[in-house]
């Protein structure tokens, strides 16, 4: 799958499928700081990542960088 | 996942409410808590007209948007401080959003207004970035509001910033700060009323009501900001969140029940030594206001660096005398 990085915004590739939970535990990234987020909507933390899947990590800390 | 109010499939958790929402009922939860906000606090009365402070940030647009859609008459108000690309592309996010809205949107430049960019004049005036955007942008939009003739101005401050400052000013035990740090202030000795409408939203949900309303907000971190002692301790109350969900509501809602009147003895005692700035009339302890004093260094050097030349103290004064912006 291709995960979006922001500040500074950058793109990985990572193998799926793979949990939301699994794929923030990966990028050693908390819950709590961050919204993953796909086609405009948020996707919930028990979900499953296909491996053609485009999503996006953003941070919601206010001067926060992922 | 589960929404805890219809049951269907939920979008996103919180926490400290153990409960899931799905979009419907997310977004209905946001407005309700932005709605018990400012019932418990009395922060608007349906006639007010209020200048919102626009970033082009998350918070800034979600309180703008909820306010508009609650049917407020709110206005915005957004001050370009001269951060390169930065200060762009947040414009065009404030420009973007009150354009598709039909609202009205005051703009007010740092540079082009009052001959000075925030980076120059934090430089000049040997004050951190952070606080030098935060004492110009209060003074920009006190003004704006007294002249416009708004009830009262609001502002995007969230649980977690409420929760940061609260926590920078306890470990300091500013007390002053403490005492000032209300969801409203009254109107009083020339300042506005102000208020803060997202005080029971933490920050996660501000950025996912964002998201679910289709509004573009700006992520990029602005770049003078990184590694501030402020998102220092936004980092450390995220940790205790983390394993004590409510950390955060609790320690700022608990201070407000049973902390904060015993600081407001402080905030009258500084209130009895405010007089009007000899430089723009603001309400302030000094002679000059912090605004006139950082306008007067920054360009001093700004002159000075490009000129050779001293400049005339008078003249710095009467160039940030004019009107703050169109129609304010």
């Amino acid at each position: 799958m291709k995960v979006v990085l922001r500040n500074p915004r950058r793109e990985i590739e990572l193998a799926g499928p793979m949990s939301v939970v699994a794929l923030l535990n990966k990028l050693e990234l908390k819950r709590e700081a961050v919204l993953v987020i796909q086609d405009g909507t948020i996707v919930p933390g028990d979900a499953t990542l296909a491996d053609s899947d485009v999503v996006e990590v953003r941070p919601v800390i206010s001067g926060g960088a992922v | 996942m589960k929404c805890r109010v219809c049951r269907g499939p939920a979008v996103i958790d919180v926490r400290r409410q153990n409960a899931n929402y799905c979009v419907e009922h997310f977004l209905r939860m946001c407005r309700d808590q932005v709605n018990k906000a400012i019932e418990q606090f009395a922060m608007l009365n349906p006639q007010d007209r209020a200048l919102v402070a626009v970033s082009g940030g998350k918070d800034s647009l979600a309180v703008w948007d909820l306010l508009s859609e609650a049917g407020y008459e709110a206005d915005g108000l957004y001050v370009g401080l001269g951060i390169g690309d930065y200060s762009d592309a947040s414009r065009g996010c404030a420009r973007r959003f009150a354009d598709q809205r039909g609202l009205e949107l005051i703009e007010v430049d740092l540079l082009e207004d009052f001959g000075f960019d925030l980076p120059s004049g934090a430089r000049a005036a040997r004050r951190v970035p952070c606080s030098a955007c935060g004492l110009t942008k209060r003074h920009l939009f006190d003004k704006a509001a007294v002249q416009g003739g708004y009830d009262v101005v609001v502002t995007g401050h969230n649980l977690d910033d409420e929760a940061a400052v609260l926590f920078g000013n306890a470990l300091r035990w500013h007390t002053d700060y403490l005492a000032r740090q209300l969801p409203v202030l009254p109107e009083r000795d020339g300042f506005p009323k102000k208020v803060k409408p997202l005080v029971r939203l933490g920050e996660r949900e501000t950025a996912a009501y964002c998201v679910l309303r289709g509004i573009d907000y700006i992520v990029q971190e602005c770049p003078l900001a990184a590694g501030n002692r402020h998102l220092g301790y936004k980092e450390a109350l995220n940790e205790i969140e983390a394993t004590s969900p409510g950390t955060k509501f609790d320690f700022y809602f608990g201070f407000l029940a049973r902390a904060a009147a015993l600081f407001r003895p402080i905030a009258e005692a500084d209130h009895q030594n405010l007089a009007g700035c000899l430089g723009c009339g603001a309400p302030t302890t000094a002679e000059l206001c912090a605004f006139c004093r950082l306008t007067e260094r920054a360009t001093r050097a700004g002159r000075g660096a490009g000129a050779g030349a001293e400049v005339d103290g008078a003249a710095v004064l009467s160039a940030h005398r004019g009107p703050v912006a169109d129609g304010a």
